[in-house]
């Protein structure tokens, strides 16, 4: 998978299979979203959205998630034109505020279960937990990708010819990211 | 071995060499063999249904035995026989029809068939485990039907191992589905030879596209469906709750969002299959060739919008009822077309009746008899009188037996040449296809009317008074019938494996790029990436420049690896952790994911 094949559209390979995966996505997180949604107000018991939600403390978290996706930006940029130094900085950067990010939610989700909702306790527990849940297993997959092409930089095995290499997982970054926008908008923002 | 028979494919052997391949070949070969054996036990279980079936009041099996029986049929079919039938052709004919020397993940390819079988043997697994789980009873197979509605499947109703076995199973059978959709849609996008334009592609890779675009858009829909029935069942979650304000109609709305665009999952490919079938004996081009492509894609995209046809019992209410009906029946409109299109091939052509022709044409009449009952049942009075009776039955079996597997059977006779070297017999071929086609209307006919006049689907015996003996008794000889026929199949194949005419590159003067080169193929394919001119290659005019039988010059072809199967032994242990509910086999089981994942990412491997 080192050198570049000619293809029949003259998209990469990789790239084309990770947009499809994207569109897969799209249906996983768009099934779970939907399900809050129909769900939303018919829990027979509380805690409820407005009254455990808090909105400032995620507001935070969100911006830090964004700001991850702008060291994204700048980490494909400092590997496609071989600046290593830059690239380590801006990739660590990434991985940092993507770990920040689980950080906020993990003292969420302990705050919620002191406040006594849990992923049983009624339905905006269960859809509140398995939706932000997953989109959290996400960005922590993401975390160990970005960490991995860290490691793979300190080795010096990623020079400007495996940019293609940190543009896939930026698509996968931005795209976590957008779902947070989606997930923040919906759950915490329309209440 | 007849001078013909290329040497290549035999070439690297031994047990390690197929559990490490990356062949497309190979791996399509595998499918199809599991899938055939998944095939045979799903076969069984049917068989067992009819016996049981045979007469009122029968004591054969259990009520208990009755409802695993049911419930694994339909899962196996659906899953472990039609899909991966369907997926051992995209395998190996897909990459010979638009000219490629492998698909364009060959690892991840290998990686979609172990989860397969793994996922496959999981399920399967459930029918002997009771003992080890501490079960009262031998079977702890999966009961609650194959599209397990809310809130059968809580633990409240179902509170044994049976629909773990069987809410896991499926997750981990998803990941092989999806594995392959991303893999195949890469690889007919982008790995066609130079000139295999889109409007030139086979119609079966097109089908194949089709149904990869629904593969990996429906699949997520009813992965969530299984993921809130698996937290629901091992973490005591709401999703299917009805005490805690859940609903009920979710499970039915997500499953049947996917279940919808599942049933062309499985017919599409045949449907493919038969378009390449049918001009070949009839020496005609494809009637309309542009327009079955295109009704293809309406199906598709139609597909996702008919799902509540499922649901019409429930009370959605008039308007969405008439809706799903209306877009129930439009959706016959391009199926219709296509039907049209093959009958229009035919005419005037000089028709051969090899047995690969007969199944296409058996597959053309039934899918119309099936087609017609589901239009029936399109329009909600009507499906009101027939939903959960054997009326349903019928149409379903007349639609993924006559229609998904005779279709299959088209192409196994039709390709088989292509794969193996050699011709299947043509006189057991038509023993094959006749005592089938006899056989499954013997079986399937009678159950429109047992339907209508009343017998339910599901329920393990019925009381003599209903009058409905001798039908049944007619539709479980039919049953055997085709479990000759199927026995009839296994062995020609068997016999022309070994004593098969030598095939020889094209034994039918077909049109398409795979019989441009040797049977079986080298493991390279193409000695030369063939630069396509025209969109019937062997039939027009202006020809392509012959591919030689020797390469010019040396081709790379990619070394196996040992990684996908690890990775998926993974996800089978992973599975198992969380049926056992034992924490460090889950770890266990995601450690082994892992390092797979990163030797695979880091080993060298050129494709
Ligand atoms: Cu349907």
């Amino acid at each position: 998978m080192t050198h570049a094949h000619v293809t029949s559209t003259g998209l990469d390979s990789r790239k084309l299979a990770f947009w499809t995966f994207i569109g897969s996505e799209c249906l996983l997180f768009g099934s779970l979203i939907s399900t809050y949604l129909v769900y939303k107000g018919r829990s027979v018991r509380g805690p409820t959205p407005h009254e455990i939600l808090n909105i400032p403390v995620t507001s935070v978290s969100t911006f830090d998630l964004l700001m991850s996706s702008l060291a994204m930006v700048l980490a494909l940029a400092a590997v496609a034109r071989g600046d290593r130094v830059w690239a380590r900085v801006w990739l660590a950067a990434t991985a940092f505020l993507g770990l920040v990010f689980l950080g906020f939610q993990a003292y969420e989700f302990t705050s919620f279960v002191h406040e006594g909702l849990t992923i049983t306790t009624n339905l905006f527990g269960s859809t509140f937990f398995t939706l932000t849940g997953f989109h959290g297993g996400h960005v922590a997959v993401g975390v160990v990708w970005l960490l991995t092409l860290l490691v793979r930089s300190f080795q010096g095995k990623l020079g400007p010819d495996k940019a293609l290499n940190v543009e896939i997982a930026g698509l996968y970054w931005h795209f976590v990211d957008v779902v947070w926008i989606v997930i923040f908008t919906v759950v915490y923002l329309l209440q | 071995m007849a001078e013909h028979v290329a040497p290549a494919a035999g070439a690297r052997s031994g047990i390690w060499s197929w559990i490490t391949t990356t062949d497309h070949k190979r791996i399509g070969i595998l499918y199809g063999v599991t899938a055939f054996v998944f095939f045979l036990i799903g076969g069984l279980e049917a068989l067992l249904i009819r016996l049981q079936l045979a007469s009122s009041q029968n004591d054969l099996v259990s009520a208990e035995t009755f409802n695993q029986l049911f419930t694994m049929h339909g899962t196996t079919m659906v899953f472990l026989a039609v899909m991966p039938l369907s997926a051992a052709f995209f395998n190996y004919i897909v990459p010979l029809q638009i000219g490629a020397r492998d698909v364009a993940f060959p690892r991840l390819n290998a990686f979609s068939y172990w989860v397969f079988l793994f996922g496959g043997l999981f399920l399967n697994a459930s029918f002997i485990a009771g003992p080890i789980l501490g079960a009262d009873s031998l079977s702890v197979a999966p009961d609650a039907g194959w599209f397990g509605y809310a809130n059968l499947t809580s633990r409240a109703y179902s509170p044994g191992f049976n629909v773990d076995f069987w809410v896991l199973g499926l997750q981990v059978l998803g990941i092989a589905s999806l594995a392959a959709g991303f893999n195949f849609i890469v690889t007919i996008v982008n790995l066609r030879a130079p000139g295999m334009r889109l409007m030139r592609l086979p119609v079966f890779t097109w089908m194949t596209l089709v149904t990869q675009f629904l593969v990996v858009t429906a699949f997520p829909v009813i992965t969530i469906g299984l993921v809130f029935l698996m937290f629901d069942r091992f973490f005591g979650t709401n999703f299917y709750q009805v005490s805690a304000g859940g609903d009920l109609l979710l499970w039915q709305h997500l499953f049947w969002l996917f279940g919808h665009p599942e049933v062309y999952i499985l017919i599409l490919p045949p449907m493919g299959i038969v378009s390449e079938v049918l001009p070949t004996f009839s020496r005609k081009p494809l009637f309309g060739y542009a327009v079955v492509v295109y009704s293809g894609l309406l199906i598709g995209v139609m597909g996702w919008g008919v799902w509540s046809h499922h649901m019409f019992s429930v009370g959605l209410g008039p308007i969405p009822d008439s809706v799903f009906a209306g877009t129930t029946m439009l959706i016959a409109i391009p199926t219709g077309v296509k039907i049209f299109n093959w009958l229009a091939t035919m005419w005037g052509g000089q028709l051969r009746f090899t047995t690969a022709m007969l199944f296409a044409l058996g597959f053309i009449a039934m899918f119309v008899i099936g087609g017609l009952s589901g239009v029936m049942h399109a329009s909600p009075p009507a499906d009101l009188q027939q939903t959960d009776t054997y009326f349903v039955v019928a149409h379903i079996h007349y639609v993924l037996f006559g229609g998904a597997i005779q279709g299959i059977f088209a192409g196994i006779y039709y390709w088989w040449p292509k794969m193996t070297g050699r011709l299947m017999n043509e006189r057991l071929g038509k023993t094959h296809f006749w005592l089938g086609f006899v056989g499954m209307n013997l079986a399937f006919f009678p159950m429109h009317f047992i339907g209508l006049l009343g017998m339910p689907r599901r329920i393990y015996t019925y009381g003599p008074e209903l009058g409905l003996d001798s039908l049944n008794l007619v539709s479980t000889i039919g049953a055997l019938l085709i479990g000759v026929s199927i026995l009839v199949f296994a062995a020609n194949a068997w016999w022309s494996l070994r004593h098969g005419e030598t095939a020889g590159n094209d034994p039918w003067g077909a049109p398409s790029l795979e019989w441009t080169i040797s049977s079986p193929p080298p493991a390279y394919n193409f000695s030369v990436i063939p630069e396509v001119v025209s969109r019937l290659p062997r039939w027009s005019r202006t020809q392509m420049r012959a591919i030689p039988d020797v390469p010019p010059e040396p081709v790379h072809v990619p070394g196996g690896s040992f990684w996908p199967v690890i990775a998926a032994l993974g996800i089978g242990v992973l599975a198992t952790g969380a049926l056992l509910h034992t924490l460090w086999v889950v770890l266990a089981g995601a450690a082994v994911l892992v390092v797979a994942i990163y030797a695979w990412a880091f080993e060298p491997f050129e494709v």
